[in-house]
């Protein structure tokens, strides 16, 4: 049965299509991978096996009378990001302590109504706070890759850590992710997976916890560019329930996947050959720069100059937004509750108790920056570097398409060994990915090669807003030039 | 900037121990929109209803909650701009209030700080004595009600209902163009008769749709503001006046005795008439705004303003106009009149195409008095504008006498029927009739040799004439043609 | 409000970042904080908020924030009710509630 969890969601799709196996096969040795790796991966909050089965047995009376949807039968995860009706959704975080949503996510809906089948829901790191997946109440999550060098455990990345370590252990086939600041690209490079953010505005915020409301947006991790088109295609949709998203027609990515980067052009930001980044992250993006160009693609050398200002410049307005958007753990309509004297010290005992130390810091850093006095000199500096940074994006595309850069400055490290002392040193995983939330566009990592630690390591192409479709052709061409990575060693069966 | 635009008038002064004081009034109304369902979220503005019955998930602020605004409640925004004169933003912003408060589920309230959607307007008042006076507004911005608790139901715990939570409020901004008690209660007044007539909110203080927070300081005349206190959330037009009257004189009070105010927000208990501090007295109040991330920047076009103002009913200075022009109206007749749509409308229907003045007289005169008694408006007191209509055109035809339609008022009102009817049937007629009141007044001539001959040296008494003749005729004669029939009988010229 | 306004301010707050600030700070976002809470919170925020300072190189005058990262006019929604009548569902994950109502420690006005 191991070799159906190999399956890659598009060869899935066929096989149950042609009855070589039924999706409640195809389900059980999912759950089945899940059951030997949850101790040691930490990869899922809460299992749904049950249901999981009893949709998949559904998904097979659909195939068989020809109405199976676009994902009809693939096991999914969730991000526990996502509310799921009748299914307990925690973010991460002990305040959401037992919260059972009565409302399903558009997104999940979307992927429901496609035929997916849910296992479980992923853990992440509180409230997406975090790129390395320790900040979540349930525990650290663990990548299924190992440093070759000393063998030590690696971090998934975060904030979607549980949806990029069972992709990539092949206990789902594809997950659900969210990315505020590099949340799905990150931990795609970390795990040697495909991680698409597409446009704000793409996929409806509907039923997903908010972390920062003008950053966060839906996307799925798989483990091929096109499994990523198929898992998008299903994801995105307007919603009338999101004012932020944009009412256009979700195009059929898989058609263009293979139309290759011929005549394409192909922009290389100087900005990102930062101080202190690996030279082997240096020869990765340069032998990403070969393969496309090798395909036809134009290389332009091209100018952000407001990069550096980017990190900083979330680093303000996402805590100011969490501090607002993390104001209804209250403790009075759901959640935990810690009893107080009064309200006030119901509250403070609540939100002390609920909220773990690194979403706490940035609620006092966003209540702290929106405060009277100060909001001028961060806030609003903050929304005009944006301002500027858009701009620099907006250039660019005069003259090129997509850009490449590297998805993260450095490989997976082992949990603990970043940001122990200053919070900082673990915000900098996010130097490249962030630019691409503030401005609002699309990116998507795509695992292109190992490090000297046998570790993956990701590149990142960044589109024009809403052309995801471009973005995931450049991605395509860059994977068959890569060649898809080898599995993981099960090292925890 | 704004700029002082009143003049201190010796009329508003207070007289303290110390001598006088000038008060300087402005005022922040909250009005909620009349509109089906909540700003942003789609479940039900009615008021009532079980707990939480009228809630979404929105309102609940459940995690993942998006608001979407409902676009009737930026069309009755703009509308009540209009109805204010007043400057319409086309392009606005929904920020976000942070505060704790068990019955905000978001932890802040959606309102608008920076770009509100409505900006400088004003009302003219006409106040008692005649004169009138332009208060102006500042602004006029759209936000979220919150819910309701209640710290009564339970010793040790208060309950919250998130019914009202989300329903669209306009918060509406005075400048402290105010100088009396007087006059801020004519300002509520004024401004809940022009949202009555332009339909945007329903004005029922009584079930929260309209309260006002109260800004009041006090300054010797000529001095610059006095450091003012914030009574929150006063909820009718008579606890508004009380109110003010109370904070005046605490504020001379404290000043007259060499102390000095403290910029503090107060709650008002009707049962004690009385302001006192919020007992739940924090740290000062530090909002946070910011703009709302969920929403986009709220922005139309000059083309829906002109469709809408083009919409717009007759508003209540214009209807006065009008009143005052068409049926010669007094200032203060009309003011009463125009006060509420339904007794203006149930006016022009009784005086439309009929004497304006008698029309006058009899709605504010008997109608009016009977609508006191009552205790209801005069449009429900019980006589249809074609009833009141038809007893005016009774007595302007001659048919009846003034005298004789107030009887028959009073049987519409206790049997209801048609004036004409009512007159037929009773044989309420006037008797011009010069054959048969000639016989009568005969009658009277002939018995009372006595009085004939004093009214040789005092002409004056003819009146006791005409008085036997209604006696006579249980008022139904009509007294002109008595007074024309006397003349000519006892050869003297008219009285 | 110019470069050297805004540098002028952040440094007078990496300075002020002290144990009173912290406290107020965790005041008004309502988290209750330990004696040693408030000594580490005091290092981190004054390396975040250091870190943040390198904004205050970029010139920003005459740029305008930017208000949302989508470039449309809001949809605005019909005024129909479509929602509501689910107390139950309401009021379901409630810690404390009594019938339909939310239930709290008494508030005081
Ligand atoms: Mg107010
Ligand atoms: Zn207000």
């Amino acid at each position: 049965m191991s070799e159906l969890t190999d399956l890659t969601i598009a060869k899935a799709r066929k096989g149950l299509a042609k009855g070589d196996f039924s999706a409640v096969e195809l389900c059980e040795a999912h759950i089945k991978a899940v059951d030997a790796a949850n101790e040691a991966l930490n990869t899922f909050i809460m299992t749904t096996f049950e249901q999981a089965v009893e949709r998949a047995a559904q998904s097979d009376k659909k195939i068989k009378s020809g109405d199976a949807g676009a994902l009809e039968g693939i096991p999914l995860g969730i991000k526990d990001l996502f509310c799921t009706t009748d299914v307990q959704t925690t973010a991460g975080s002990h305040i959401l302590d037992k919260f059972t949503p009565v409302y399903e996510s558009t997104i999940t809906k979307n992927l429901f109504d496609d035929g997916a089948v849910m296992i479980g829901k992923l853990n992440l790191d509180e409230f997406a706070m975090g790129s390395s997946n320790e900040t979540s109440y349930f525990g650290n999550c663990i990548s299924p890759w190992k440093r070759k060098t000393d063998g030590a455990n690696l971090v998934p990345g975060g904030s979607s850590g549980g949806s990029a370590s069972s992709v990539s252990a092949r206990l789902v086939m594809g997950a659900t992710a969210t990315d505020t600041g590099g949340s799905i690209r990150q931990p795609a490079a970390f795990t040697g997976t495909v991680g698409i953010k597409p446009t704000y505005g793409r996929c409806s915020r509907w039923g997903v916890v908010a972390f920062a409301s003008s950053l966060d947006q839906a996307g799925p991790i798989t483990r091929t560019v096109e499994d990523a088109a198929i898992m998008l295609k299903s994801m995105a949709s307007y919603d009338a329930k999101d004012t932020t998203s944009v009412d256009l027609p979700v195009p059929d990515y898989e058609k263009t996947l293979r139309d290759g980067v011929k005549g394409l052009r192909v922009g290389i930001p100087k900005e990102y050959r930062v101080d202190g980044m690996s030279d082997e992250i240096e020869q990765l993006w340069q032998k990403g720069i070969d393969w496309l160009k090798s395909e036809g693609a134009e290389i332009i050398d091209v100018s952000l100059p407001h990069t550096k200002y980017a990190l900083p410049a979330y680093y303000i307005v996402a805590p100011a937004e969490a501090s607002s958007n993390l104001a209804r753990y209250d403790g009075v309509r759901y959640g935990l509750r810690v009893p107080g004297d009064d309200i006030l010290s119901m509250y403070e005992n609540t939100r002390a108790e609920g909220f773990g130390a690194e979403v706490k810091r940035r609620i006092m850093i966003g209540t702290y920056v929106l405060s009277a006095g100060y909001y001028d000199a961060y806030y609003l500096k903050a929304q005009k570097v944006r301002t500027l940074i858009k701009r620099d994006f907006d250039e660019a595309y005069k003259k090129v398409d997509v850009l490449l850069t590297p998805t993260t400055p450095s490989p997976a490290f082992a949990p603990g060994e970043k940001g122990g002392d200053d919070p900082v040193e673990m915000y900098l995983n996010d130097i490249f990915t962030v630019t691409v939330n503030m401005a609002g566009l699309p990116g998507i990592s795509v695992p292109a090669g190992l490090s000297s630690e046998g570790t993956p390591l990701g590149l990142q192409l960044i589109g024009k807003p809403f052309d995801e479709a471009g973005i995931l052709r450049a991605a395509q061409t860059l994977e068959d030039a890569a060649g898809l990575l080898p599995a993981p060693e099960r090292w925890w069966v | 900037m704004y700029k002082e635009s009143r003049e201190t008038e010796k009329k508003n002064l207070v007289q303290g121990s110390t001598g006088d004081w000038e008060v300087v009034i402005g005022l922040e109304v909250h009005a909620q929109v009349t509109s089906n369902a909540k700003l942003f979220s789609g479940s039900s503005t009615q008021f009532g209803g079980e707990p939480n019955d009228h809630v979404s998930l929105v309102d609940a602020a459940m995690p993942g909650m998006l608001p979407v605004i409902n676009e009737a409640c930026v069309h009755q925004a703009i509308r009540t701009g209009l109805g204010l004169r007043a400057k319409i933003n086309n392009r606005s912003v929904f920020d976000r209030k942070n505060y704790f408060y068990p019955d905000l589920p978001q932890g802040y309230q959606i309102s608008q700080f920076k770009h509100p959607i409505v900006g400088e307007g004003d009302v003219v008042l006409d106040l008692k004595d005649g004169t009138s006076v332009t208060i102006g507004i500042e602004r006029l911005h759209l936000e979220q009600d919150a819910g309701k608790s209640n710290h009564d139901l339970h010793p040790k715990h208060s309950v919250v209902d998130l019914n009202r939570s989300g329903v669209a409020l306009m918060e509406i901004v005075s400048y402290p163009d105010m100088r009396s008690a007087e006059e801020a209660k004519a300002y509520v007044t004024k401004l809940r008769t022009i949202l009555r007539y332009l339909g945007t909110c329903d004005g029922n203080m009584d079930e929260g749709s309209m309260r006002a927070d109260v800004n009041v300081s006090v300054r010797r005349p000529g001095d610059p503001w006095g450091t003012r206190t914030e009574t929150k959330n006063v909820n009718s037009i008579r606890f508004i006046g009380q109110a003010i009257e109370y904070e005046i004189n605490r504020q001379i009070d404290v000043l007259e005795d060499g102390g000095t105010i403290d910029q503090e927000t107060l709650l008002f208990d009707p049962k004690k008439g009385e302001t006192r501090p919020m007992r739940s007295k924090e740290e000062a109040h530090d909002y946070r705004y910011f703009p709302d991330p969920d929403l986009l920047p709220l922005e139309f076009d000059d083309e829906l303003v002109e469709k809408l103002r083009g919409e717009l009913p007759e508003l209540p200075d214009e209807k006065k106009d009008r009143f005052m022009s068409d049926y010669g109206l007094s200032p203060y007749d009309a003011e009463i009149l125009i006060a509420a749509r339904p007794s203006a409308d149930y006016f022009e229907k009784v005086a439309k195409g009929r004497d304006a003045k008698l029309a006058v007289n009899w709605v504010m005169g008997d109608l009016s008095g009977h609508a006191n008694a009552k205790g209801v408006p005069l449009h429900e007191v019980g006589v249809s504008p074609d009833q009141l209509g038809q007893l005016i055109e009774l007595i302007t035809d001659g048919t009846i006498s003034g005298k004789i339609a107030k009887d028959v008022l009073e049987i519409v009102l206790e049997e209801g029927g048609n004036p004409a009817d009512i007159v037929e049937a009773k044989g309420l007629k006037q008797m011009s009739d010069t054959g048969e009141l000639e016989t009568i007044v005969d009658d009277i001539i002939t018995n009372n040799p006595k009085q004939v001959e004093q009214l040789k040296t005092k002409p004056k008494t003819i009146g006791w004439f005409v008085g036997q003749v209604m006696q006579k005729t249980k008022g139904k004669a009509n007294p002109q043609a008595v007074n024309k029939l006397l003349q000519d009988k006892l050869e003297i010229g008219e009285g | 409000m110019g470069p050297a306004r805004i540098r002028a301010i952040i440094y007078e707050v990496l300075m002020k970042v002290d144990e009173k600030l912290v406290r107020r700070i965790a005041r008004l976002a309502r988290i209750k904080v330990s004696d040693s809470d408030v000594q580490h919170l005091e290092g981190e925020l004054s390396s975040i908020l250091g870190f943040v300072d390198l904004l205050s190189e970029v010139d920003t005058d005459n740029i305008e924030p930017m208000t949302s990262a989508v470039d449309r006019e809001m949809f605005e929604r019909k005024d129909v009710v479509t929602d509501g009548g689910y107390p139950d569902d309401i009021v379901k994950n409630a810690p404390e509630r009594d019938d339909h109502y939310f239930m709290v420690p008494k508030v005081v006005e």
